[in-house]
Parts: structure tokens; sequence; C-alpha cells
């Protein structure tokens, strides 16, 4: 690879690196390569946020170079090319509750970080997290919410999994600007992230990957 | 209130005070001269903490929106549709907990007016949200990415026709219609009306007399609810008109949080030129629905500049230029700009204590922000208040919130210019909970 595309997507050049990218594509460079060079770059701008250097923003910026990225290497990439996956983690925004720009940088931050993410959007009723907690034998569940109507039905949806004899296999964790600690005692979950950076190192050490 | 003459000769400082005096002095008929004088003492704690003095007891004045009806055993969708319970409960609750202000009443919106107006910005209870939440935002770009320049050139031309459209179904024919600024001479005024004989015209304009009734019934009963609590318990209405930050503008309703912060790397110039276009409407939204409520109080919730959603120099350079113009402009218009920070600012608060803001003129109300430190930097120039946290409203014990209020209290109001509030808008409390918050108020705000 002739190089340009990581600080490109560092940099959050947006046309650069889209232009590098498709350049890299047709000049034949190896698209697991470029799938390494923006997994390192969004490794950095994910540890500039940790020490706040960067923001929500860049966040959404990265994720959205790295779509377009996505987009273009997609023709090139074998079926098996994805490579192993950490886990499968489901997501959602809980009943009651309809906002997503959290869940989403998370799902795009997980997304990124390799996980395999079943996002179940906003709204979802009790049944149909459990539903999909079994069918993708997901490892990790993430339950968002931003009203304090959320902490009820966080609530409800731990006591479900529970009901349904899943939370052995699988571990909940929670986020969203009024979460703290006494809020996931209050559901019965397992943790929390206070942010998107926070929610992808939870996972990865629940599924054996902590860096 | 009814301007003097000889307004416009008046100082912002002298402005300030008439308005003041006008809110203390409200022409209403209260039910004893008790209550008559609870409510100027009332008002009175919060002259005196916006001027940086120790007042009588630290004023307690939470966010409350969902919460009364909560509390007798009604959803959010009889809140919103039915205002006999609207009006009983709103009363009831501001009766059986006695803070210092009304609750937050226009945040109990009329569903009905929604129903016939077809709003998409929001989802309800009773359309599109369980009937025991409140309204909550459907995020969505309603302004598109390559639309500034038709809002910079004219916003009230873009909100007639294409932003309204967009937003209420019954609007949509609005798009259809010529500007009104082509109404400037009479060879023009029949081409212009034509538009006005279109059936979906027609059908608009009966829609929106229907929905100038359906408004015109909540408002009676929103002043029969904020009537009864000033006139009957002697609490004062702490909003008396509302606008926002000129970010917030167009991130909150408009661009949308995602949109607008992909537009600070795509087209920074442009959100920086509709931001300064907006900041005369922010100022003049405000100045005319303070005049008509005769209350100096200009509520501000603030939102997407909060720690996190950008960086210090994004919130110096994009956010804080034209929201400090708005708070100027309000200022100098003799309002007090009461500021409701959601969210952290631990990292802004060098920022907001802007000495070109003349002191003891506004208030910053906070939520997750470390209290001593807005004590020290903003604290010392303006009133500060609120923090108490939702979680504690909802999960916490009576003694928990007990400890908690004594402590926020003694870091904050020992020498005044403070005021008790939530950090968020209630909806939800333990009942015990929340009294506890306003009897540790009245035990510790001495």
């Amino acid at each position: 690879m002739s190089g340009g595309l990581k600080e490109a997507v560092i940099e959050l050049r947006e046309e650069d690196a889209l232009r590098i990218a498709d350049e890299e594509l047709q000049g034949g460079t190896d698209p697991l390569e470029v799938v390494a060079a923006c997994r390192e770059a969004m490794d950095v701008i994910g540890q500039r946020f940790a020490d706040g250097q960067a923001f929500i923003p860049e966040l959404i910026m990265a994720g959205e170079i790295m779509q377009g990225i996505t987009a273009k290497l997609k023709p090139y990439l074998k079926a098996d090319d994805a490579g192993e996956k950490l886990g499968t983690v489901v997501m959602c925004t809980v009943q009651g509750d309809i906002h997503d720009i959290g869940k989403d940088i998370v799902v795009t931050m997980l997304d990124i970080a390799g996980f395999n993410v079943v996002d179940l959007g906003v709204d979802v009723p009790v049944a149909k997290v459990v539903e999909t907690v079994r069918e993708n034998s997901a490892q990790v569940l993430g339950l968002s919410g931003l009203l304090t109507v959320a902490f009820d039905s966080m609530k409800a949806t731990v006591a479900a999994i529970d009901e349904a004899g899943l939370h052995g296999q699988v571990k909940i964790m929670l986020g969203g600007a009024p979460v703290t600690d006494a809020v996931v005692a209050y559901a019965g979950a397992d943790g929390w992230g206070k942010d998107a950076v926070a929610a992808v190192e939870l996972a990865k050490s629940w599924v054996g990957g902590a860096s | 209130m009814t301007l003097p003459d000889n307004w416009n000769e008046l100082t912002p400082d002298e402005r300030l005070q008439a308005r003041l005096d006008a809110w203390q002095n409200i022409p209403i008929e209260f039910a004893t001269p008790e209550v008559a004088q609870a409510y100027r003492d009332r008002v009175q704690l919060y002259r005196d903490v916006l001027d940086l003095k120790k007042p009588a007891t630290v004023p307690i004045a939470p966010w409350i929106g969902l919460l009364p009806f909560r509390f007798y055993g009604h959803t959010g969708k009889q809140a919103y549709y039915d205002y006999e319970i609207f009006k009983e409960d709103w009363f009831r609750f501001h009766e059986d907990t006695r803070p210092d202000g009304l609750g937050l009443t226009l945040g109990i919106v009329p569903g009905k007016l929604f129903d016939i107006l077809d709003y998409h910005l929001y989802d309800w209870p009773g359309h599109g949200t369980p009937d025991d939440t409140c309204y909550q935002y459907s995020e969505q770009e309603w302004m598109k990415g390559d639309e500034y320049d038709a809002l910079i050139q004219d916003p009230g031309t873009y909100w007639q026709r294409t932003y309204l459209p967009r937003v209420f179904g019954a609007m949509e024919p609005f798009s259809m219609l010529p500007p009104w600024t082509d109404l400037v001479e009479i060879p023009f005024t029949a081409p212009f009306f034509a538009g006005f004989s279109a059936p979906p015209v027609k059908e608009m304009l009966k829609k929106l007399a229907e929905a100038g009734d359906a408004a015109m019934e909540w408002l009676q009963a929103a002043m029969v609810a904020d009537g009864s609590v000033m006139a009957g318990l002697g609490i004062p209405q702490t909003a008396g008109g509302a606008t926002k930050a000129p970010y917030d503008i167009l991130g909150d309703t408009m661009r949308g949080t995602r949109g607008l912060m992909l537009d600070k790397f795509r087209q920074p110039e442009n959100v920086k030129a509709a931001m300064e276009r907006l900041v005369p409407q922010a100022i003049d939204w405000a100045v005319r629905s303070n005049n008509m409520t005769g209350n100096p109080m200009v509520f501000i919730p603030i939102h997407k500049g909060a720690d996190g959603f950008m960086s210090d120099a994004d919130f110096k350079e994009l956010y804080w230029p034209t929201f400090k113009a708005v708070l100027l402009g309000l200022i100098e218009e003799g309002l007090v700009p009461w500021v409701f920070v959601e969210g952290s600012y631990n990292e802004r608060l060098e920022v907001i204590a802007d000495e070109d803001i003349p002191a003891h003129r506004m208030i910053w109300m906070f939520d997750a922000t470390d209290m001593e430190r807005a004590k020290a930097i903003v604290g010392k120039r303006q009133c500060i208040g609120g923090n108490v946290p939702a979680a504690l409203f909802a999960m916490g014990t009576p003694e928990e919130m007990d400890a908690y209020v004594k402590d926020l209290l003694g870091k904050t109001a020992q020498d005044g210019g403070f005021i008790l509030s939530s950090g968020i808008v209630l909806d939800e409390a333990d009942p015990a909970s929340y009294l506890a918050f306003i009897e540790a108020g009245r035990k510790y705000g001495k």
C-alpha cells in the first residue's frame, strides 16, 4: 500500500480518504490491507476520544468515512474475508424510548472493532430483545436509553432475559446520559459504559478480547 | 406587559427593573392578601438570587414535566389529551408540594393540536410512543444538507415553503404557495392569491383554522392551570418566554445531531452563516413572548454544546459566539436568560463566565456539572442552580436525597445566588424522594 489512507482517516479528510481508498483498490492493493489501515486509524481516533482529544462529531465523521470506504471495499472482498468476529452483540434503545444517536455511535464503534452487531433500533419490546439474543446466541446485550422511563424498561428487559434463562450466556451493558452505577444495580444489568469507547472496551472484556 | 412610551430611552438595567417590578406586581386577583404576599415574596427570592444576594430561603424551582400526572395515577396521554386532568393534577401537585416556581406548563403539550397538524417532528403518547411516556423528538434531517443557501437567504420563506410542509403534514400545501414577500404591488396580487384556490390549499386553511381552535382550547386550560396556582397558592411562573441557542435550533430540529456534526466538517462556513442569520429571530422570539406574559425570565434549554458533543475549540468558535449574541440581545432588552444546561458543562465553565456578559443578569441551571467549580467560576458573576440528578429522584431513598441536597446547598448556596432544582425535566420520581427533595430544600435553604 502506498500509504496516506490511515492518516487521511485519522485527520477526518473525507474526500482524501475516499479517493485514496479508491486508488489503492483500483491499483491492486490487497483489500484486507485497506481494512487494516482503516482499523488502525479508528483505533487512533478511539484512543483520542478516550483521552478527551476527540469528541462525538469526530466519531460520527470517522464512522461516515468508514461507511464510504466499506461500500468501496465490497466488490473486492470475498465472503470469508470479513475474518473472525470477536462475538455477537445485540443492541437496542429500550421500549418507550426512541433516542438513537448514542446507540448508533456504539453500534458503529462495535462494528468497526470487529463485533457482529445486531441492531434492533429504538423502542424495542422486551420479547423481541429476548428472541434476538436467543436466535443469535449473543454474548453481549447493549440497552440504551435517554429518558428516565428507560430505567424501568431496562429492568424489565433484564428480568425477561433472566426468566428466559439467557443471562448465563449473555452479559448486559447499559448506556445513555442518565445511566449510573445505581441504574445498573436497579436494572440488574452487568455494567455500563459512559461513552461508545467505554462500551466497546466493556464488550471486549466480556468476550475475552480485552485490549 | 405594556411597555412605557419612553422604553427605548431606558437603559438595559432600567428595563430589567421595570420588568421585574411588573412580574412581582402581576395584575391578577389573588385568593387572599396572604397569598398575594406569598407570591411577591417568592418573586423577591428570584430577584435576590439574580443579584447574587442571600435570599430569605433558597428558591426551589424544579423542572416539572409529567411528574404531577404520575403522582395521581394518570398517563402522559391523559395529560396531553384530557385538559380537565391537566388542570386538576397541575394544581393539586403544586398545592401538595409547594415549590417556589411553576413547572414547565408549556411542556404539557396539546395532543389534539398535533393530531390535526399531523406533526412529524415528534412522537407522543397515543401517537408513536407508549401512553405513559412524554413526547419524544424523531431524529431526522428535517432540513437537508444542501438547503443552507435557501435558509440563509430568507429564513421566513425557507420555513414557509420547505421546512413547515416537511414537518407538519397539514402544511404540505404551503410549498405550493409563493413567498409572502411577492406581495409588493397591485399587479402581483392576483397571481399570488390564485394559489389559494387550489383544493389542497383550501383544505389546509380549514385545518389550520381547526388547529387554531385546538390551540386556543389548550391555551385556555393552561391559563387556568397556571392562574389557579399563581392566584391560589402564590407560586409564580418562572418561564415568561423561551428561545434557543442558534446552534441548537439547527442541531435539534433542523439538521439533526448527526447532520449538523457532519456539516461541521463538510460545510463549516454555511453552519456559521446560518447561525448568525438566526440570532435576531432567536432574540425577537423571546422579546415578543416575554412582553406578552409580563415575566422577564427567558427559558433557554441548551443541548448540543455539552461536554463530549464538541471540542473546546469548536465550542468557542461554533457554539458560543452566536449564543452569546442572543444572551446579550436579551439582556439589552431587560430580559433574564434562564439557561437550562442539559448534560455536563465542566469543560465550558470558563467560556460561559464570559466577562462581556454583564454580571448579575442571567441564570445558569446545570445538570451533571461539577457544582463546586460552577459556583467558583460562573457563580461569582451570575446566579446558578439545578443539578439534583434524575436517577436520585427516580431511584434514591429519601435519606439519600436529603444528604444530596444538604451537600449541594452547603457547597453552593451559603452566600446566595443559587436556585435549587432538578438536573433534568422530571417526568417521573419516587414520590417519597421528591417530597424529601422539597423538604431538604426548605431545611437546608434557610
